[in-house]
């Protein structure tokens, strides 16, 4: 329970961040930057553990993990919640846009079949 | 209040989802005190639309399934753009509902300048729920309760009376089931007067096979929970 601690509070964290995420707007603007710069900072960081391997494991064996391999899974976890909570969002962000429009289309359908409108009609035979 | 007194200036608002061997029925039996009815029919593969049409009601046709939460706004919708309506019921589509409770929920509101009347099943002990639907029934009270700061004894009941201005006040955006927090949610923000009334759910055959499983329960919750 108590041993790794820094590790640990470092999960929980990132756990209670991304509950947070599914509850609040991330709709907008600033929402999308800090999106984008965390995707920049992924890349790097991706880059690094690619070219520098032990720097990997310093990093691990000063949170408290044992090996680079182990803080990787841990982090994959985190941020695998982080897009299910921020995909979660989009959806119902669509789902309420496509609900709002196929509404629009059922209201002005029913209330023009409830208004009298005479049948169209045939053209008029050409003359000649 | 007799049955025969028709209640011109309220508004049937019925969710159609798949009932066309009871809607038609249900319809009729309706008009004769509410002659006005709006069934929205979400996408059903059978023919409910038809049967509802065929029973006299105004039919507005979702153009795929959107859940229950979604016909019933854009029901209150139609009523509120299409018509001078005063009041607004919202009823059940597989007949679990009565029109006598209906008709005296809107007399109430009229006399007692109330803009909501809720339905509630736990206020006498005619409805006779299972024990275990009787559980998950009251643990969505206390959840609705927790959220929304109001004391209500039933929470999942369609039957709901509105005035005008309380269903213009509404915007649901839950689409599913969990839209019935939902509403009393929105409802009591807008600090209208509200009452509950005691109704009698029948618990046909038909409307227990029709009706929410309990497992379903899990996903109105989590709806609940996550907005």
């Amino acid at each position: 329970m108590l041993d790794q601690p820094l590790i640990k509070i470092v999960l929980l964290v990132a756990v209670v961040v991304v509950t947070a995420m599914l509850n609040r707007s991330t709709a907008d603007s600033r929402h999308q930057a800090v999106r984008r710069l965390l995707l920049v900072g992924f890349v790097l960081l991706a880059a690094a553990a690619v070219l520098f391997p032990r720097l990997l494991t310093q990093v691990a064996q000063f949170l408290g993990v044992g090996r680079g391999a182990d803080l990787l899974l841990y982090g994959l976890t985190v941020v695998f919640l982080g897009y299910v909570a921020s995909s979660y969002r989009r959806m119902r962000h669509m789902e309420q846009q496509v609900t709002t429009l196929a509404r629009e289309l059922a209201l002005r359908a029913a209330v023009h079949d409830t208004t009298e409108h005479p049948r169209a009609s045939p053209p008029p035979p050409a003359d000649g | 209040m007799t049955l025969a007194a028709r209640l011109d200036d309220a508004w049937l608002v019925v969710p159609l989802f798949n009932e066309a061997t009871v809607i038609e029925g249900v319809v009729r039996r309706a008009r004769h005190t509410f002659p006005h009815v709006v069934c929205v029919d979400d996408a059903s593969t059978d023919d409910s639309a038809a049967r509802a049409e065929a029973a006299g009601a105004v039919v507005v046709r979702h153009p795929f399934n959107l859940g229950q939460g979604a016909a019933l706004q854009t029901g209150m919708r139609y009523v509120l753009e299409a018509t001078d309506a005063a009041y607004l019921v919202t009823f059940d589509a597989d007949g679990q509902h009565r029109v006598e409770d209906a008709a005296s929920m809107v007399e109430r509101a009229r006399a007692e300048d109330l803009a909501v009347v809720f339905g509630s099943r736990f206020l006498d002990d005619r409805t006779r729920p299972g024990l275990l639907k009787k559980l998950v029934l009251k643990a969505a009270v206390f959840v609705t309760n927790q959220q929304t700061g109001m004391r209500l004894t039933d929470a999942h009941n369609g039957l709901r009376v509105l005035r005008r201005d309380a269903a213009s006040a509404l915007d649901l955006r839950q689409n599913r089931m969990a839209h019935a927090t939902e509403i009393v949610l929105q409802l009591g923000r807008t600090g209208l007067p509200w009452a509950e009334h005691p109704v009698h759910v029948l618990y046909t055959d038909y409307s227990k096979a029709k009706g929410q499983s309990l497992i379903n329960s899990v996903n109105i919750l989590v709806d609940t929970l996550l907005k």
